[in-house]
């Protein structure tokens, strides 16, 4: 069964026809190209598949696009605005806070998030946020300094 | 890339519509709503519906109705997310916003359902494997086998309850809605689950969970423990709710409910009445923490080992009612691990 969908991803409208049993991580990265959205393990166990749905965090490799047309849809590519770096991206690339890169941009829009809501948060509430984005290479430390680091640039104390 | 086997998927956008679309379908369709657990099984071929009735375009399933006072209703299809940050469920029924904002990872919370994680399929080492990992141990009874691989002269299959919710709804006295073409009908949430680790659910494949029900609060008090191995992404290897009712300080009445030692919840009625009439002490929350843990039958077909499970279900009941009463835990660490 196709089904013809109308996707908004990253601002942008997109009319695909796609096999119903696609999940939103294949049609991005196979029908719209967009391959900044890694696949990991595809069963929810990761968080390396995490797009914005309307501003939450959800998994791609789990989300059917049917039930996503009247949804805004941001990945990866959607952060960097005009050419320059979203602050996360900024932070993340100064201080280093990826090894081999593959959960990074799952990383990046739960931390994205997490600053839309909280812009000025905690330690335990950054550990909390990224709870369910796994980096093999370990290395978490550098990622919770990028966030803070992000957080401190964008975030006007109130 | 792990696809989905293909299906047919509807989206109806009314409960109705919805429970006439899975009577036309007989067993081809199956129901599903954050697919959050359906879909990882599809993928590992344990289920290939060629029919899917969504639940998410339904506004009647989402959301929280009423209080504390005279009870809430909490549809189905609410986000566990948003039951874990509800302000009446965590003032009044706090075991249950700490049970939901305990499964598994917050994106997993953003999409998977309250009904979805009452409903949540049962689990074991030998099932919640790849097709291919399954075939090279030669399949057990839960699908595409014949046997149990866990107890092979078993005639039954033993898969283990593992949702977070369910104990606790089942401790807070929760009834369920389930919705069909045919007529309604509610039920003690209790009534819903079913000794067996295939058959684990009592409600019919035709029915629509579409509402859970809290009964008033009425001075009851609840906390929900959960091991596992890591503090995200797993499911409970035991978990375990307590909820009692004070008047003054004597316990008036008392519920203990353990999940993830059998294929359902398994409540301790013999500890919960042995609470009531009592003070929470910390010798009375022992004696009770003993009998609490016998029920508790675990088997080596999870993470940890079985005897460790049911060893921890004392302790941890031990911790829950401690909490309840206000004394400080017994000097151990919250989180525990083998």
């Amino acid at each position: 069964m196709k089904a013809r969908l109308s996707l908004t991803v990253n601002g942008e409208t997109h009319d695909v026809l796609v096999p119903v049993h696609k999940t939103l991580l294949e049609v991005l990265r196979e029908d719209l190209g967009l391959t900044g959205t890694k696949h990991g393990c595809e069963l929810g166990e990761c968080g390396t598949c995490t797009v914005l749905v309307d501003e939450v965090p959800v998994l791609s490799c789990l989300a059917l696009p049917a039930d996503l047309a009247d949804a805004a849809i941001t990945t990866v590519e959607g952060m960097a605005e005009g050419g320059r770096l979203h602050p996360l991206q900024q932070a993340f690339a100064e201080l280093g806070a990826a090894q081999c890169g593959y959960c990074t941009p799952g990383i990046l829009l739960t931390a994205q998030a997490l600053l839309a809501d909280r812009p000025s948060p905690t330690r335990q509430e950054i550990k909390e946020a990224l709870a369910g984005n796994l980096c093999r290479c370990t290395g978490y430390t550098k990622i919770l300094d990028a966030v803070e680091l992000a957080a401190l640039r964008v975030g006007v104390p109130r | 890339m792990l696809r989905l086997p293909p299906f047919t998927y509807l989206a109806p956008r009314t409960v109705d519509d919805a429970a006439k679309a899975l009577a036309s379908h007989g067993g081809a369709a199956m129901l599903v709503a954050g697919g959050t657990d359906l879909y990882p099984n599809m993928k590992r071929r344990q289920f290939e519906p060629s029919v899917l009735v969504g639940l998410l375009a339904i506004r009647e399933l989402r959301g929280v109705r009423g209080g504390a006072r005279e009870g809430v209703t909490l549809g189905s299809c609410t986000t566990l997310s948003a039951v874990a940050v509800h302000p009446e469920i965590a003032a009044h029924y706090p075991a249950l916003a700490t049970a939901a904002g305990l499964v598994s990872s917050p994106q997993l919370r953003n999409m998977g359902t309250i009904g979805g994680n009452v409903c949540v399929d049962t689990r074991c080492n030998y099932y919640n494997q790849s097709y291919e990992w399954r075939k090279a141990v030669g399949f057990c009874m839960k699908r595409d086998g014949a046997i149990c691989l866990v107890a092979p002269r078993s005639p039954r299959c033993w898969a283990v309850s593992s949702s977070d919710t369910a104990p606790v709804l089942w401790s807070l006295g929760a009834r369920v809605r389930l919705r069909s073409a045919a007529g309604e009908r509610t039920i003690p949430v209790e009534t819903l689950f079913r000794d067996d680790g295939i058959e684990y659910l009592a409600k019919r494949p035709d029915e629509i969970l579409t509402d859970i029900l809290l009964p008033p609060a009425d001075g009851w008090r609840s906390a929900y423990l959960k091991l596992r191995r890591r503090g995200s992404f797993d499911f409970p290897v035991l978990g375990v709710a307590v909820a009692v009712q004070m008047e003054g300080d004597v316990v008036r009445d008392a519920r203990i409910v353990v999940g993830a030692v059998a294929s359902q919840p398994r409540p301790a009625p013999a500890a919960a009445a042995a609470l009531v009439g009592g003070r929470l002490t910390s010798e009375l929350i022992a004696r009770v923490a003993e009998l609490a843990a016998g029920p508790a039958k675990p088997l080596d077909n999870t993470d940890f080992t079985h005897p460790y499970r049911k060893k921890m279900t004392r302790v941890f009941v031990a911790r829950a009612l401690a909490s309840l009463a206000g004394l400080a835990p017994a000097g151990e660490p919250a989180a525990e691990v083998a």
